[in-house]
């Protein structure tokens, strides 16, 4: 039994299903935030799972380094990348609808 | 499950190209193409796991670096420029 390729099928069918499910998440959420919540922590852990999920076919040679490289830059510049887009569309005023229990003349 | 992993990787492609081009705000838009970006890393390694070559990380590695510096240039600019005609709740 090849336990390696156990291993890279459930990494890859993990990755891939959460890849699908931020997909279908930035289609159906209702605001801009929410939409960055759904495809920023989905994103950061179905592209981890993913190239977690293709070093068991490269084995120990360079490439699983190069996979490691690519996923710690991933894991660092992907939620910089959120961070920036949040940043960005709050400072020029994007903001949520008003949640029911807040009053709506409390911004004037 | 290499090949599924590409079909997945693909349609989530895809659901990430129907927000940008739906997207009410710019930054619905940047946001879908910074996801779009990502998977095509993901999708680079993937075809350098399928043909067996490890040039195509390589490849990946700078994808990554440009989407990068893309989505914060970007983001950079429409923090000092904010466009007119994006729709949205202002103060």
């Amino acid at each position: 039994m090849d336990w390696g390729a156990i291993a890279s099928g459930v990494l890859l069918g993990a990755g891939a299903l959460l890849l699908i499910v931020g997909g279908i998440g930035i289609n159906r959420f209702p605001h801009f935030y929410s939409r960055l919540h759904a495809a920023g922590v989905i994103d950061t852990l179905g592209a981890a799972l993913v190239l977690a999920g293709l070093a068991p076919v490269f084995g120990m040679t360079l490439g699983t380094l190069k996979l490691a490289l690519v996923l710690v830059f991933l894991l660092f510049t992907s939620p910089t990348a959120c961070h920036a887009l949040a940043r960005s569309a709050h400072l020029s005023g994007l903001r949520e609808p008003r949640s029911a229990q807040e009053p709506p003349s409390s911004q004037n | 499950m290499l090949l599924a992993a590409g079909v997945a990787i693909l349609v989530a492609m895809g659901l990430a190209l129907l927000r940008t081009l739906l997207g009410p705000t710019i930054w619905d838009r940047i946001l879908a193409v910074n996801s779009f970006g990502t998977k095509t890393v993901l999708l680079i390694a993937l075809i350098g796991a399928f043909a067996g070559r490890t040039d195509y990380l390589d490849v990946a590695l700078l994808y990554a670096l440009i989407n990068f510096l893309g989505t914060v240039a970007l983001m950079k600019y429409i923090e000092t420029a904010p466009p007119d005609d994006a729709p949205g709740e202002r103060n």
